[in-house]
């Protein structure tokens, strides 16, 4: 089995500006995509605050531009997920949905995934009124009515984008408050297609088989049930670090986000660094996952050199 | 063989009187994970025989996408003697798209 030199996991501003600095480096990097290739920003639509764009650009586009830079100097870029990791002995192990590859060090920048519920029947309507991405189900609500579940920023985020398509929006908040951002906060409430039920929980999604017809409901406050028809369930209630697959090797803080040392981009284990999201709930940017890539691809450089 | 371009003209021709497996793959323009999806599913397309590969642009042909109950893209169908034998949703690599369809080309 061939020996590389780095592998990279993930595919976002982390993972690819990580691949064009090593690439640059000669460390003819290898980058695993993943399911959700280009990462979070996928999901998004104009990415407004990415400096040296300033007219914006769509957030697909933002990413076809880092992976087309990565490859320039020599990026392997492979549609492939890594779906185990033996970081037990030095010459890590990483296996993907088709092979197994060998490397003297792991970048992980695997980033943060949206939560769901976790309740009954959101797996079973998820692309048939359940969704967790505004921008790319919107449109299929145009006239209707619908939810969403959360009391953040993005929450808030996606009720404003959903008012372009649908008639009526519902926030369900378990808390009596928002915990958004004052400005956030601000637009919404102007908003007229969008009320609030607050010190609610959703319990569960039904449907009719074929697609979400209603959600049943319980306020924590007067503890009752109520069944509520809508035709869609958008669930905005933030983001977990994708860390399944290193738990086992590798720290984690408190929030179980991966612990690097302060200021640097290595973590528990000599020779597996990260990156991006997955080791950052503080700032949560393109372009600091960006920043803290190249950190980590500089780090790697130097670790490398030293042996 | 080549990715299909489905509409509301050619889509039961190509796609429900098909005599083998056929992959659709519902988009949009506007659509992060769809626009990242594309170029795996037109790889697929030119790698895999004995099933074909369309697309339909929901902006373009809303009356299919409504017709499937299509309320999230990308959505993935695939037909078998005009019906649907599985859907699903969301990104994904070109592996676990190829292992999804590959079981029911056989």
């Amino acid at each position: 089995m061939a020996k590389e030199k780095l592998i990279i996991i993930g595919s976002g501003p982390a993972g690819l500006t990580a691949a064009l600095y090593a690439a640059r480096a000669e460390l003819q990097p290898i980058l695993f995509e993943g399911q959700q290739a280009g990462g979070q920003l996928t999901m998004t639509t104009e990415v407004e605050n990415f400096p040296g764009f300033p007219s914006g650009i769509l957030g697909t586009d933002l990413m076809s531009l880092f992976k087309k830079q990565a490859e320039r100097f020599g990026t392997r870029v492979m549609s492939e997920t890594v779906v185990d990791v033996d970081f037990s002995v030095p010459i890590f192990s990483v296996k993907t949905d088709k092979e197994t590859y060998q490397a003297e060090t792991v970048l992980i920048a695997t980033g943060a995934s949206a939560m769901w519920l976790g309740i009954p029947g959101e797996q079973e309507y998820q692309g048939r009124g359940v969704s967790a991405c505004a921008t790319c189900d919107g449109f299929f609500f145009r006239g209707k009515e619908i939810v969403v579940s959360g009391g953040g920023d993005a929450a808030m985020e996606e009720a404003l984008f959903l008012s372009r398509f649908v008639d009526k929006i519902t926030v369900v908040v378990r808390r009596d408050e928002l915990r958004a951002s004052k400005i956030m906060q601000e637009r919404v409430k102007k908003n007229s297609k969008v009320s609030f039920l607050w010190n609610t929980e959703i319990r569960e999604v039904l449907g009719d088989g074929q697609k979400l017809t209603s959600l049943r409901l319980w306020n924590n406050k007067t503890e009752e049930e109520s069944i509520f028809l809508t035709n869609g369930l958008f669930v905005a209630i933030g983001h977990k670090p994708n860390t399944s697959l290193f738990e086992k090797w590798i720290a984690l803080d408190e929030k179980g986000y991966i612990r690097c040392e302060e200021g640097s981009t290595r973590t528990n284990i000599e020779g597996i660094f990260a990156a991006g999201d997955v080791a950052d709930h503080v700032y949560r940017q393109a372009i600091t996952a960006a920043g803290t890539g190249c950190m980590a691809a500089i780090d790697i450089e130097r670790w490398l050199g030293s042996r | 063989m080549s990715e299909l371009t489905l509409t509301t003209d050619n889509f039961d021709f190509h796609v429900l009187q098909a005599d083998r497996p056929v992959l659709v793959d519902f988009w949009a323009p506007w659509c992060g994970p769809c626009k990242m999806m594309g170029p795996i599913v037109e790889a697929l397309a030119h790698e895999m025989e004995n099933v074909v590969i369309g697309k339909v642009n929901v902006d373009d042909a809303p009356e299919i996408a409504q017709r499937y109950n299509i309320l999230s893209i990308p959505t993935f169908i695939i037909f078998k003697g005009g019906q649907v034998i599985d859907q699903f949703s969301g990104s994904m690599t070109k592996e676990t798209l190829r292992v999804r369809l590959e079981h029911h080309v056989k």
